[in-house]
């Protein structure tokens, strides 16, 4: 039996009755265009939950001196001496699952601006700094290499001070500040970022060059801390193991010392992320896969009916010459048409419903091309699954009864 | 004379039940090429049993069946519908033509299912068919735009295209008036003129005149079987028959 008529008796079926056609194929519409929106739907709020949760940190690592047993007196970890600068260049220079890396040093103390002053801590950072804790400069700019390398007298506020310090609506940049006597230029002011779930305000900071808050506060070479964030929060563990090999190294330690350092991650926050985002994908899966099997259904309903209504048509093909192979083929190919062609519509149907979506109620979607595949191809099968059986039946009709079929 | 049918002892049994029914108890006939046969009986004489058997839809219990040559009892549903494929039309008292499809592509049907006719010579096939039998200009008609009569026309071009050793026409003229019965019955005649065999099952007694070969059954066997002398024209008969408004 040639193919290509099989595909034009299956096609003239089809146009013959496009009104049965037309609801078979709706299914299969709604179905993917259901699962296009949804998942664009729940895949844009995926990605706005990771980048709420990203924001608060949770790829960030924190490296600090480890504690020290000194004549069998453990000490505080906050006077050890074992971090360096040379630490720092070697993680920024090697560490290839840390994107950013920030060194720290801060220093207490009572600011004062003409006759207001506050108290707080300096902190002695690199640029790199804003992207780790995800901070923004509203006005003014953060600190240049430049100023970095020549230790200037430089800082950038937040908000809280600003607040406390400048009590009469001046600007702030290009004003200077004092810190335990030593004159500060502000040059930026830090967007308002209010409070952390732990209670503390981030907006009470005051970011200085590291080198300054070394040289000119504290007089000392040593870091109290590192920052860094990994490339991602899946990669946190990559980069904690990475960061932990670089720093034995540099302080060479034997396989059988402890590490002079701690390395530590936002865990809680990494699992509470991906327990998250599990959650929702598992939920749409179920979704989608409902919508998909319903559709499937309908194509299964309207085409066994369909085989009971063509019973003589079918008797007729069959007494004309038709085998069984060749009615099983044109029934398949019918769903098979119907599938495809409800599909494409269904992917046109669901791209605009997500994009009024987007417009109408301005919520996060994101369509990834897998789940244009995924349901297209997973509509397909369903509609070749549930098309064999009527088509089964009707390859099975006995012609003679089928002929006389009332 | 070629034999286009060979029944020898055909016997066909169903199993109703418990209970065996012997429809056909043994029925031999030979029917040559050419021959204009009328197969009579009344209701369940095993007029329609032998009739599905004669278009190889079914196959006898017992007995031999040499179509074209071809025995038809050793074989698979899927040699059979080939077998119908190329070597018989059919022609039904209800027409069956495809509903919402013009009368070409009811025409072209039973072409679609043999690959060996392209798409031109199968629409030229299809319309040289619908010509012989008087439709030249309502090929584009579909089925829902035309009288019974012309679906019958239609069936019966169908039945013509694959150019089948033999036609089987099943009380062809059960659903039409008398005046349209006796127009198809003519054009039957025409194509038996042209050397076509036509095997026409009907109650009807009055057609028993029409035919050269009349063949009666009764309870599975053949009761009578008769050469016609003289044969009637159907085209004489229409003129006798009042005119239609």
């Amino acid at each position: 039996m040639n193919i290509i008529n099989l595909i034009k008796i299956a096609f003239k079926a089809l146009t013959t009755n496009t009104m049965r056609a037309f609801l078979t194929m709706l299914g299969i519409i709604i179905g993917v265009a259901s699962v296009i929106t949804m998942l664009a739907i729940g895949q844009g709020s995926k990605k706005s939950i990771q980048s709420q949760i990203s924001e608060m940190g949770s790829n960030m690592i924190m490296i600090n001196p480890g504690a020290d047993m000194r004549g069998g007196v453990r000490m505080d970890p906050s006077s050890m001496q074992t971090l360096k600068l040379d630490d720092y260049y070697d993680i920024r220079d090697e560490a290839m699952y840390v994107s950013f890396v920030s060194p720290n040093v801060s220093s207490n103390g009572q600011f004062i601006f003409g006759s207001n002053n506050y108290p707080g801590s300096i902190n002695g950072v690199g640029p790199e700094y804003l992207d780790i804790r995800q901070l923004k400069v509203e006005s003014g700019e953060i600190f240049s290499d430049e100023q970095i390398q020549t230790s200037a007298k430089v800082c950038v506020i937040g908000q809280t001070i600003v607040d406390n310090l400048f009590t009469n609506d001046e600007d702030p940049i290009g004003q200077v500040i004092r810190f335990n006597k030593i004159p500060f230029t502000v040059i930026g002011v830090l967007e308002a970022k209010g409070y952390n779930s732990m209670g503390m305000d981030q907006d009470e900071v005051v970011l200085a060059p590291y080198t300054t808050v070394m040289k000119r506060l504290l007089a000392i070479t040593y870091l109290q801390g590192i920052y860094c964030s990994a490339l991602t929060e899946d990669m946190t563990d990559q980069a904690t193991e990475e960061i932990t090999e670089i720093l034995r190294t540099n302080h060479k330690l034997l396989d059988s010392d402890d590490d002079d350092f701690t390395v530590r991650s936002q865990q809680e926050l990494s699992t509470m992320m991906s327990s998250t985002t599990d959650l929702m994908t598992i939920l749409l899966a179920c979704i989608a896969g409902i919508s998909l099997v319903v559709g499937g259904i309908g194509i299964m309903n309207i085409m066994y009916v369909s085989v009971t209504e063509r019973t003589r048509e079918i008797g007729l093909r069959m007494s004309v010459g038709a085998r069984s192979i060749d009615i099983l083929s044109q029934f398949l190919i019918e769903a098979i048409i119907i599938s495809v062609t409800g599909g494409i519509i269904g992917i046109l149907i669901g791209v605009l419903a997500t994009y009024l979506v987007k417009l109408i109620a301005s919520w996060p979607v994101y369509i990834q091309t897998w789940s244009v595949i995924l349901s297209f191809a997973v509509c397909t099968i369903t509609g070749i699954f549930f098309g064999w059986y009527p088509a089964r039946k009707a390859a099975n009709l006995d012609p003679i009864d089928a002929i006389r079929y009332e | 004379m070629k034999a286009v049918i060979e029944l020898n002892e055909i016997k066909r049994d169903f199993l109703v039940g418990d209970e065996v029914v012997h429809a056909l108890r043994g029925v031999s006939f030979t029917i040559n090429e050419g021959e204009f046969v009328t197969i009579m009986g009344a209701s369940g004489s095993g007029k329609s049993t032998l009739l599905n058997i004669l278009g190889c839809l079914d196959t006898p219990s017992e007995g031999v069946y040499l179509l074209d040559g071809n025995p038809v009892k050793k074989m698979s549903n899927n040699e059979r519908a080939v077998l119908r494929n190329r070597k018989i039309g059919f022609i039904f008292q209800n027409y069956n033509l495809l509903p919402k499809t013009t009368a070409l592509e009811n025409v072209e049907l039973p072409l679609m299912y043999n690959p060996d006719v392209s798409a031109s010579e199968r629409k030229k096939r299809a319309m040289v068919a619908l010509e012989s039998v008087g439709l030249k200009d309502r090929m584009m008609h579909t089925s829902n735009q035309m009288s019974g009569g012309q679906m019958q026309r239609v069936a019966i071009a169908r039945a013509l295209v694959n150019d089948s050793a033999v036609i089987l026409a099943d009380e062809a003229t059960g659903n039409l008036d008398s005046r349209t019965s006796y127009e198809i019955l003519a054009l039957l005649q025409d194509l038996h003129r042209k050397g076509r065999t036509i095997i026409f099952v009907t109650h009807n007694p009055d057609f028993y005149d029409y035919c050269d070969r009349n063949i009666i059954l009764r309870d599975g066997k053949v009761v009578e079987d008769n050469r016609n002398k003289v044969i009637k024209d159907a085209r004489e008969t229409l003129k006798t028959l009042p005119e239609e408004d």
